[in-house]
């Protein structure tokens, strides 16, 4: 059982990191990064099950309400440069180098 | 008989405040440097004044010590402490700094009266009595410290107020080149000195004469020499002996008041002082350091003598006469016992008609608008009377011309020293026959002859402040010597001071080697006057043998030097240079010029792509995933 729940957080956590580096909208990075942060739920969740106790169900909980928080903040700059710019994609969001 | 006991002064009187004799000229120096211009006008009053002051502390101290017991007469004054139990500053009054500071104190008063005239169109004459002042403080502080760090301690500041008085007319390259170069040759007599100090230190755990002297016998034979070395080196920077000489003859680019008080009666003399000083303990009869001491004073003499003759200019040639005359004394010194009282007699009386001689060339220059070419001159002594006068009373006595000063001095330094070894005797005599030539050769080719002026010189006599000074002079040229040599006056006083031999030598006038001194003497003064006063002397220097090129070279001293190590130094910070420049600089310009290339090309790694550094961190965590799934295996 443990075993399909892993593969498929695997598939989820690959897919969103493959969004979060081919995508160029900002949202969609945004959504990928939460579907990694949920794939990694998932793993924790199933452990704790597998181990029959709460630890892995209570990281969860941390996850999704730093992730909460980081949505929050993440859209708030998002949206301002979106108004500032008028684009969403992050490759024109490339000032801060060399 | 060796010197007497350093005794701690008690009493009170005049030799409790002696450090007023340092501090009246040094307050003098320090209110006309200070105050700067608001003293123009009375500033050079004032510097006379201390220096007439600092006479009169001498002279009542002299009197107070004259009046003790002899086995009382060398007393420690203490007045604070500076390094305890190594060196306090304190000043030691005994008949040897007393006779040198009625020497510096009453001549430099003389000068300093006559600079007042000298220097009277000079926009800088203030200053010029300030470092005068300055001289004269730091001379008495040398001649009366009572340990080597205070007698250090003056001898660096006569090094620099003879430093700021040659070059006083620095906008002048030739006067600044020349202070640069005292300084620098004194630096190297000052090594000496220093180095000496830290083995007496390392030896005998103090600097003070009282605990040095007494105690100088216990040290090894070697040790004692290398001490008396050393201090000989030191002294022959000061005091211009071989092979530090080369300063003394540029050095009179200064003021000629300047070459009358520093390079002639007071200065250069510090170096005499500093032997006998040091005599009963680091000199004693027979010893190698004593016979170094006599070997320089005769090469000195000579090559000072050989020099005098080819000199064209008035001052270089009495600075060749004072390097000869310091030679003798430093004979003299190394003599010991017997020869101490002889040096310092001839110094007295050299102090006297060498500083007569300088002011009248001095007064020469002055009446001949700073012309100091003896080509130039001829025919002065009846448009300068008194100058004439005087500075042939001076000549007189540098000859030794019977009966005046230096007859009496030069002949019993010759005397004694043939006692002593009749090579080094017979050398001084012949130095003394070299000197009658050159001497008279100055006198014939500036007061007698046709005139030979620029057409713009109109000669007059100088004015009285200037003239006074010098009959002042000349008249103690006629009679010191025979003062301080007949019935051994000086060397009874200077005996609790630095020893005296068990007989008394007897003065005998017209002994052997007396009359040949005199013979050699008639015959150098009668070649000048015959190769100088009957044939006529060209206004422009003629081209001159070999023997007349290489005196009037200096004796090639310079190139000497110049080759020797002027040049070896220049190579040697040329590649010092260019090492630092391509060696080291290299090295650290090519690391940092390494680190800040390599991370110019880092940095293109910071696109800006927030998809690359995701990429990146993607990458770093799957290795970092991987390596621990290794190092699990394992």
């Amino acid at each position: 059982m443990t075993t399909h729940y892993l593969v498929l957080s695997t598939l989820l956590f690959a897919i969103g990191g493959i969004g979060v580096l081919v995508r160029r909208n900002a949202i969609v990075v945004f959504m990928c990064v939460e579907l990694m942060l949920n794939a990694c739920n998932l793993a924790f969740v199933t452990f704790a099950r597998q181990h029959g106790n709460i630890d892995g169900q209570v990281i969860a909980f941390f996850v999704m309400i730093v992730a909460a928080a980081e949505v929050v903040i993440g859209l708030a700059i998002i949206v301002t440069i979106f108004r500032t710019r008028r684009s969403a994609s992050v490759d024109d969001a490339s000032l801060l180098k060399y | 008989m060796e010197p007497v006991e350093i005794l701690s002064h008690t009493g009170g009187g005049v030799i409790s405040v002696a450090w007023l004799m340092i501090a009246l000229p040094l307050i003098g120096a320090a209110i006309l440097l200070i105050g700067g211009r608001a003293t123009n006008k009375w500033g050079h009053f004032l510097a006379v004044l201390m220096s007439v002051a600092a006479f009169v502390v001498a002279a009542l101290a002299f009197f107070q010590l004259i009046g003790l017991d002899p086995a009382q007469r060398r007393q420690s004054v203490h007045l604070w402490d500076f390094i305890p139990g190594v060196a306090d500053i304190g000043l030691l009054i005994d008949p040897l700094s007393i006779a040198f500071c009625l020497l510096i104190t009453f001549v430099g008063s003389l000068i300093h009266i006559y600079s007042i005239g000298y220097m009277s169109h000079d926009p800088d004459r203030r200053r010029f009595f300030a470092y005068l002042n300055l001289f004269v403080a730091a001379m008495l502080l040398l001649v009366l410290a009572d340990n080597y760090v205070a007698l250090f301690i003056g001898w660096e500041g006569v090094g620099l107020a003879s430093y700021l008085l040659i070059g006083f007319w620095q906008y002048k390259p030739s006067a600044a080149v020349a202070a640069k170069k005292a300084f620098v040759v004194n630096r190297v007599g000052d090594f000496g000195l220093l180095v000496a100090m830290f083995i007496i230190f390392a030896q005998f755990g103090s600097l003070q004469f009282a605990e040095v002297f007494p105690a100088a016998g216990e040290a090894s034979q070697g040790v004692s020499t290398a001490i008396g070395l050393l201090l000989l080196l030191g002294a022959c920077g000061k005091s211009a002996q071989l092979p530090l000489q080369s300063w003394l003859l540029d050095a009179m680019e200064g003021p000629t008041p300047v070459s009358a008080l520093i390079h002639a009666a007071t200065m250069v003399t510090a170096g005499v002082y500093l032997v006998v000083r040091s005599g009963s303990a680091f000199f004693p009869e027979g010893s190698t350091a004593g016979l170094v001491v006599t070997i320089v004073g005769v090469a000195t003499l000579l090559a000072g003598a050989i020099i005098g003759t080819a000199k064209d200019d008035i001052k270089k040639g009495l600075a060749g006469s004072t390097m000869s005359q310091i030679g003798y004394m430093m004979l003299a010194a190394g003599i010991g016992p017997a020869g101490y009282a002889f040096a310092i007699a001839h110094l007295i009386s050299h102090g006297f008609f060498k500083a007569d001689l300088f002011l009248g060339a001095g007064s020469v220059m002055h009446a001949m608008n700073d012309e100091v070419d003896m080509r130039r001159y001829g025919g002065l002594r009846k448009v300068l009377p008194i100058t004439f006068v005087t500075f042939f009373i001076g000549y007189l006595a540098i000859i030794g011309f019977p009966l005046l000063s230096g007859y009496f001095t030069k002949d019993g330094i010759i005397e004694s020293v043939m006692h002593h070894n009749a090579i080094l005797g017979w050398l001084a005599v012949v130095g003394a026959g070299i000197t009658g030539f050159y001497m008279t050769r100055m006198v014939v080719m500036t007061f007698f002859g046709p005139k030979r002026w620029d057409e713009k010189a109109h000669p007059h006599e100088s004015p009285a402040v200037m003239t006074w000074p010098l009959i002042i002079l000349s008249v103690f040229s006629i009679g010191l010597g025979a003062y301080l040599i007949l019935s051994n006056r000086l060397m009874v006083f200077l005996a609790p001071a630095v020893g005296r031999p068990e007989e008394l030598p007897h003065f005998a006038p017209f002994a052997v080697t007396g009359l040949a001194t005199l013979a050699l003497v008639a015959v150098g003064a009668g070649l000048a006057i015959v190769k100088y006063g009957r044939a006529e002397v060209p206004v422009v220097q003629p081209r001159g043998s070999f023997l007349t090129v290489f005196a009037r070279r200096d004796l090639y001293g310079d190139a000497l030097n110049e080759a020797l190590f002027m040049r070896p130094g220049q190579w040697l910070t040329r590649f010092a240079v260019f090492f630092d420049n391509r060696g080291i600089d290299g090295v650290v310009n090519g690391l940092a010029a390494g680190v800040g290339g390599s991370s110019g090309r880092l940095r293109k790694i910071q696109t800006g792509y927030v998809r690359s550094y995701a990429l990146s961190i993607f990458v770093g965590a799957a290795v970092l995933a991987g390596a621990w799934f290794v190092v699990g295996t394992l």
